[in-house]
């Protein structure tokens, strides 16, 4: 089996502006890798997700999963490729149906599928077992009786209730505690290798990140600045906003806590980004011709990619030794 | 309003399977008094209503001359008489008929096509819901008790025309409220998991949607209840709602207007009825809100 998704996600739609949450992204992931996407909160990362999955249109690409254009799949067709790639939310309190049972709210995607209520039920009941939940216990209660940690679990537990092959991780412990966080990355590791599933998880923790992806993909204002085995990105970092990520992290190692934030200020305007490298306003070493042309995303090493004029003689060596 | 207490399967985490939704608000319903005690009221008022046919006394429209304004607890009179000497217990019992009828269906009526309409233009978007609501604001543009004048003295006085003037009130605030309530509810993710899982328009709507929007839209319906009452009442008094001589009674008040000056305490019966009434329709949604809450 191969997944392929280059995707040229753009321009989501606004009566007056245009916001460009998302704006020329192409990514392949690969089988049973997990793909890490790290970047600012407002750089479109949620939205590429939602892209991913077709629950919002794309203005413009292409979309193929194991060689089939998801965006040219009839009805039907498409039905039945949602069964193949799962999401899990950002926010436990939202992403669980307050009306619902646990175990309704995670057989319903059975149902949906035409499968009978009580063999929905069961396969609910145990998946709500292995992700940690004795269904005895959760299975009749409802999400507000649950804790963040435990609602996580559940919208794990219904995400791989189809099956799925892919699933979009949309920054799964954000919203939990630190220990709790920890619990569930643990789970979602367990989950991968017994089920072989590939993972896209998305997040603005750099140190999250780090740990559970294989290759890592850093997006700034709807774009992908730098790309790389996370081992690759967590050595030498190049682009100065990868830079910057990386510098912000809480470190435990004295010799790594800045005094001084490395960027200061919010990201520039979706709506009206800067001309050229979209960076170069933050940037501390913007060059003039920063402004002129976004630069593009070039090979700096083996599996490493990156989107600054500062490497071009690296781009240029890389490109000369093929 | 409400004392909060906690559930069994509050007090102790381990406790078997907790109750379903519905029953956890059965069993708040019945242990708040006020809610109780305004749910009893209302019992009595509606039974007494359906069986005056059965229980009042008298020919509510039979009337003596002789026995005009009889005060309150005149012999064969326990309420009295009005002013053209009918007995006040048999219209009061027949007016409540009429009343609740004509508070009654228009809320039903608006609770039913404002939810179909509003959650089509919250569910839906653009320009379907730029369309209904756009309608709706022309209605509410003008003050509730103004809108009704209007519309019933347009199509004329009669139980049916008053029923058709309250509903077109009641219409576009109940599609305010459950538009609101689906925007919002169509925004949370788990409607966005369930068209990620596959799942079509049907299966959320009935499964995610109304599920979480009924509840809200109820309570907003019944809390206009009370003023259903006094907007139906108050058209009978203006001589646009129910026509003599049937027994109404916002109509009974205007009739008995004159007599206040004779006999103070028989013409502010239908008034205390009118009170009392929509009183216990505040206090029970008042109830049904805090009960239906969900507590996290």
């Amino acid at each position: 089996m191969r997944k392929h998704f280059p995707l040229r996600g753009g321009l989501l739609q606004r009566t007056q502006a245009w916001v460009r949450a998302v704006d020329g992204v192409s990514l392949d992931v690969y089988p049973t890798e997990t793909l890490g996407i790290v970047g600012e909160s407002g750089c479109g990362k949620s939205t590429l997700a939602r892209l991913l999955l077709r629950l919002i249109e794309p203005d413009a690409g292409r979309l193929t999963f194991g060689g089939e254009d998801v965006r040219e799949a009839s009805p039907p067709r498409m039905k039945r490729l949602r069964r193949d790639m799962q999401l899990v939310f950002q926010d436990p309190y939202a992403s669980l149906n307050p009306r619902l049972t646990m175990e309704d709210a995670v057989a319903f995607n059975l149902l949906v599928h035409g499968t009978p209520r009580g063999e929905a039920r069961e396969r609910a009941r145990a998946l709500l077992g292995r992700v940690g939940l004795d269904p005895r216990l959760y299975g009749r209660r409802y999400a507000h009786e649950l804790s963040g940690g435990q609602r996580q679990r559940v919208n794990i537990a219904r995400a791989l209730l189809l099956d799925p092959k892919l699933l979009v991780l949309d920054e799964p412990v954000s919203a939990l505690d630190k220990s709790v966080q920890a619990q569930v990355l643990n789970l979602l590791q367990d989950l991968k290798e017994e089920r072989a599933l590939t993972y896209v998880f998305i997040s603005h923790d750099l140190n999250v990140i780090e740990y559970v992806s294989s290759r890592v993909l850093v997006m700034y204002l709807g774009e992908v600045v730098e790309a790389g085995t996370a081992a690759a990105l967590a050595q030498s970092p190049k682009h100065p906003y990868t830079q910057a990520l990386f510098a912000s992290a809480p470190s435990l190692d004295p010799d790594r806590r800045l005094d001084r934030p490395p960027i200061a200020g919010d990201p520039p305007n979706a709506i009206d980004p800067p001309s050229g490298c979209r960076f170069r306003t933050r940037c501390a070493f913007a060059m003039p011709r920063c402004a002129d042309a976004p630069p593009p995303l070039r090979p700096v090493g083996t599996a490493h990619e990156v989107a600054c004029y500062l490497y071009e003689a690296d781009a240029a060596e890389v490109a000369g030794r093929r | 309003m409400a004392v909060v207490t906690a559930l069994p399967h509050e007090l102790d985490p381990v406790a078997g399977a907790p109750r379903s939704y519905w029953r956890t608000v059965a069993w708040r319903l019945a242990h708040d008094r006020t809610t109780l005690a305004a749910g009893t009221v209302l019992t009595l008022i509606v039974l007494s209503a359906v069986l005056a046919p059965w229980l009042a006394p008298y020919d509510p429209n039979a009337g003596s001359i002789r026995l005009r304004l009889a005060p309150v607890g005149a012999p064969a009179h326990l309420l009295g008489t009005d002013e053209q000497g009918r007995d006040m217990l048999s219209r009061l019992l027949w007016g409540g008929r009429m009343t609740l009828v004509a508070a009654l269906t228009p809320v039903v009526v608006g609770f039913v096509l404002g939810t179909g309409l509003g959650v089509l233009a919250g569910y839906v978007g653009g320009l379907a819901n730029t369309l209904v609501m756009r309608t709706m604001d022309i209605f509410y543009a003008f003050p509730a008790v103004l809108l009704a004048i209007a519309i019933s003295g347009a199509l004329g006085p009669g139980l049916t025309n008053t029923v058709i003037s309250l509903s077109i009130v009641f219409v576009p605030r109940v599609v305010r409220v459950a538009e609101s309530a689906t925007v919002q509810v169509k925004g949370l993710e788990y409607i966005a998991a369930a068209r990620a899982s596959g799942a079509g328009v049907g299966p959320i709507m009935r499964h995610h949607l109304l599920a979480n929007v009924l509840g809200p839209i109820l309570v907003f319906a019944s809390t206009q209840v009370s003023l259903s009452i006094i907007l139906a009442a108050g058209l009978s008094f203006l001589g646009l709602g129910v026509t003599p001589p049937a027994a109404e009674w916002g109509l009974m008040l205007n009739t008995l207007r004159q007599s206040i000056y004779v006999n103070a305490v028989v013409p502010a019966l239908p008034g205390l009825a009118i009170f009392v009434t929509s009183m216990a329709f505040n206090l029970l949604s008042d109830g049904l809100r805090d009960a239906m809450e969900i507590r996290g």
